[in-house]
């Protein structure tokens, strides 16, 4: 199930933690590796908490290390739509 | 490229594997102990009763064996690392395939009470429940694999 508006920038930010191994963030995270590697490949969504952890080990911010689209947004697309519907004209 | 199979994927391809071999071989089991036993007897409910507990500890006994030995094997054949905790990622599976093999067992439970509020013999409602049993484990693990698989 993979999203275009969530992206995360964790292999990049593995990188400039010294080329972090997978299994290393797994461990300072609390997770398996199998979920570490999900996430990159963004088949998961993690947690508020666990996202929260993950930007903490790199010592950065959410926003450094997770993006959202809003404009991509399948729900807010959605809302929008039937919010112009029921504009009066 | 095809991702190579992970350990908890090859850990549910095991499972299902197990549940599989016990449906075989607990209806090869009855059908030879009880093929010639009466109509009667096969509709007598203390006997359904009594097959279908001898079910759960046979059950537990070919599952706790056969995930000893994948992980004994897992460990001489494979570098790879086995997990030793159940992350929050694992839970969120864990829970939707339960849910879905929960449709699956109440879908079975409904026939076999409709089975018996239609009149039939006992021995169907104790087929119903017996196979939905079999099949929730079945869907479960299927479920499990490709949310695995595809992501959750």
């Amino acid at each position: 199930m993979k999203s275009e508006f969530i992206s995360n920038k964790i292999r990049t930010q593995r990188f400039f933690a010294g080329e972090m191994t997978q299994q290393e963030l797994a461990d300072k995270t609390g997770v398996t590796r199998q979920t570490i590697v999900a996430i990159e490949n963004g088949k998961y969504f993690p947690t508020l908490e666990l996202s929260f952890r993950i930007a903490y080990v790199f010592g950065k911010t959410l926003e450094e290390v997770f993006a959202y689209k809003a404009d991509e947004d399948p729900v807010l697309i959605k809302l929008k739509k039937s919010k112009d519907k029921t504009k009066p004209l | 490229m095809k991702e190579p199979l992970t350990f908890q994927e090859k850990q549910i391809l095991v499972s299902l594997f197990n549940t599989l071999i016990i449906l075989v071989a607990y209806s090869y089991y009855l059908h030879s102990k009880y093929a010639a036993f009466t109509d009667q007897m096969l509709n007598d409910l203390q006997f359904l009763g009594k097959a279908f507990l001898m079910l759960i500890p046979i059950t537990i006994v070919v599952q706790v064996v056969f995930l000893i030995i994948f992980h004994i094997v897992v460990r001489i054949i494979s570098s790879e690392k086995i997990p030793e905790i159940t992350d929050e990622r694992d839970k969120l599976i864990e829970l939707k395939s339960i849910r879905i093999s929960h449709w699956v067992f109440i879908s079975g439970f409904f026939m076999a009470m409709g089975s018996q509020a239609l009149g039939m013999k006992p021995f169907v409602m104790f087929l119903a429940l017996i196979i939905s049993g079999f099949l929730a484990g079945i869907v479960s693990d299927i479920a499990k694999f490709i949310y695995y698989r595809k992501g959750v």
